[in-house]
């Protein structure tokens, strides 16, 4: 056993055997911000978003266009792979289904992808069945752009990296590429059931 | 000493020997480390503290001591809602062991025996590797003209405030320079507004002397002084900067 | 488009991840310099963006903000990508 620093405790960490904890995690009461880059600050008059790629009829919606589409309100635990979950977050934004509906595709994998770079890609059918938002909302505030706003996908039943902030769009794809960190080291699917963090898991 | 170091970089134990308060924030922990190799004005030491459930925290402190000083210094700032640095600072006691690795950095260092001058600015805690310049600086008898511009919320928060006033009294070439940008006592002289291109136009050396420059603070002052030493004509491979980020730990 | 970036971001420098560099290489690499495959700026490693409040270390050019490496730890391993540095220079 490695060195052990007398009396340090650390953050207060509740790894608490409950069901709603994943394993490997713990519960926070604030919300990090973690960040790969600049936070990109994009102005909702140029805001866009697009599905595209494996698609007859690519769609595109303005900030304007957007908003008027039928959005939920969900409350949703989150579980980051950096081993922080934080339970009953409050969200408003457009269901994925509602985005997709109507769209026909061969595709079966998507890569969502950001202004600023940042890409990630999931399997379409983890994005629909109501499991997915691009949400513009958090706790009845207007996303921060520091949380990923004006708008990020938000697929809480995966590790958080696959809710790719300041979402531009998703493209749909015939086969399952790596985005960002899916490149580097990070799981393809990202389960925190299953506690996929990395390749190999 | 080559900068690069002489060995691999290892995780080792250094003893508390001393804890002295700089500030009300922010405490020096002077450290027994048997078997430290030395190292350069301006390098670094990662810490590692593990809780007894096997959780690490890792933080990077700037050295403080010269590599002259028998003791090996670190200079931490106690950060409100930090992990690592309440315990440094606060927990620790006299005889606790910490574990640390060193040293690091090889660009943000400086070492007597440069002809240049020297232009030192500091934000906050980002004093603490320039100290070690300076310290070092008096053990070798440099006489290169040296400044320091120093920027702190208010005067309780000058670090390293006494043998900052003794050294530049000295008289062997060393002037500071305090700006206090939240707070300044009764009568206060120096400047008191945040650095800036007036600022370092009077503080500094003319672009024409080439001096070697060291930039250390929060990244923002960090970036807003490198980039307005630039516009003011310095050369850009003479300007070294550390950010130390917005928040610490 | 423009996106406009706060100067004030959680971002470091090369120094900040100089003990990593040095375990992965086994020698001191801030004074290494790194020419950017995107805009072909060379920076010392010191000088370069870091951002470490994410899954990894994310490096970035200061020039351009392209992505110079990216460094991962987990389970015993390290990823690393360097395709955004076309050439690192170093003394032996």
């Amino acid at each position: 056993m490695s060195f052990i620093s007398r009396g340090f405790r650390g953050k207060r960490r509740d790894v608490a055997s409950s069901s709603r904890v994943p394993p490997g995690q713990h519960v926070v009461d604030d919300f990090p911000v973690l960040s790969a880059g600049p936070t990109p600050r994009i102005p909702v008059s140029e805001w866009k978003f697009v599905v595209e790629g494996e698609i007859d009829q690519p769609r595109s919606w303005t900030w304007d266009e957007f908003r008027k589409l039928p959005a939920e309100h969900v409350t949703k635990d989150i579980h980051c792979v950096t081993k922080w979950t934080k339970l009953d977050t409050a969200w408003t934004g457009v269901s994925v289904d509602t985005i997709m509906e109507g769209v026909e595709t061969a595709a079966e994998y998507i890569m969502a992808f950001s202004y600023g770079g940042y890409t990630t890609n999931l399997p379409l059918e983890d994005l629909t069945g109501g499991k997915a938002w691009v949400a513009y909302e958090f706790d009845g505030q207007p996303l921060h752009p520091e949380h990923g706003g004006p708008a990020r996908l938000l697929v809480p039943h995966l590790y958080f990296w696959k809710s790719a902030k300041w979402v531009q769009g998703l493209r749909l794809v015939n086969e399952d590429q790596p985005g960002f960190w899916e490149s580097n080291g990070y799981n393809m699917y990202g389960d925190p059931w299953r506690e996929q963090r990395y390749w190999g898991d | 000493m080559s900068s690069r170091g002489p060995r691999l970089l290892i995780w080792q134990l250094g003893e508390v020997a001393e804890l002295v308060p700089q500030t009300p924030r922010v405490s020096s922990l002077v450290l027994d480390v048997p078997a430290w190799p030395g190292h350069l004005a301006g390098q670094h030491v990662d810490v590692r503290l593990t809780a007894d459930d096997g959780y690490q925290a890792q933080r990077s402190y700037s050295i403080a001591s010269a590599p002259e000083d028998p003791h090996l210094e670190i200079t931490v700032e106690r950060l409100e809602d930090g992990e690592v640095s309440p315990y440094l600072v606060g927990e620790v006691r006299k005889g606790d062991k910490v574990e640390l690795r060193g040293p690091i950095g090889g660009y943000f260092v400086w070492t007597a025996g440069d002809p240049r001058p020297l232009l030192l600015v500091a934000g906050g805690s980002g004093v603490v590797p320039l100290m070690s310049m300076i310290r070092h600086r008096e053990h070798t008898g440099s006489s290169n003209p040296t400044r320091l511009l120093y920027s702190s919320r208010s005067y309780e928060d000058i670090i390293y405030r006494d043998e900052l006033d003794r050294l530049a009294a000295g008289g062997d070439g060393l002037t500071v320079a305090h700006t206090l940008t939240r707070m300044q006592p009764q009568g206060w002289q120096g400047y008191a507004r945040r650095i800036d291109a007036d600022m370092l136009s009077e503080v500094g050396w003319p672009k024409a002397e080439m001096p070697a420059v060291f930039v250390c603070g929060p990244t923002p002052m960090v970036e807003s002084v490198a980039s307005t030493l630039v516009d003011m004509g310095y050369d850009p491979a003479s300007i070294k900067t550390e950010r130390f980020g917005a928040t610490g730990g | 488009m423009t996106v406009t970036t706060q100067q004030s971001d959680l971002k470091l420098d090369g120094n900040a991840i100089g003990g990593l560099l040095r375990e992965i290489f086994t020698m001191e690499m801030t004074t290494a310099e790194g020419t950017c495959a995107n805009c072909g700026a060379v920076h010392a490693v010191g000088q370069v963006v870091v951002y470490l409040n994410a899954p990894g270390a994310v490096v970035r050019c200061p020039s351009c903000d392209h992505v110079l490496m990216k460094i991962v730890q987990g389970r015993g391993r390290y990823w690393i990508d360097l395709t955004g540095v076309r050439v690192l220079e170093f003394s032996a």
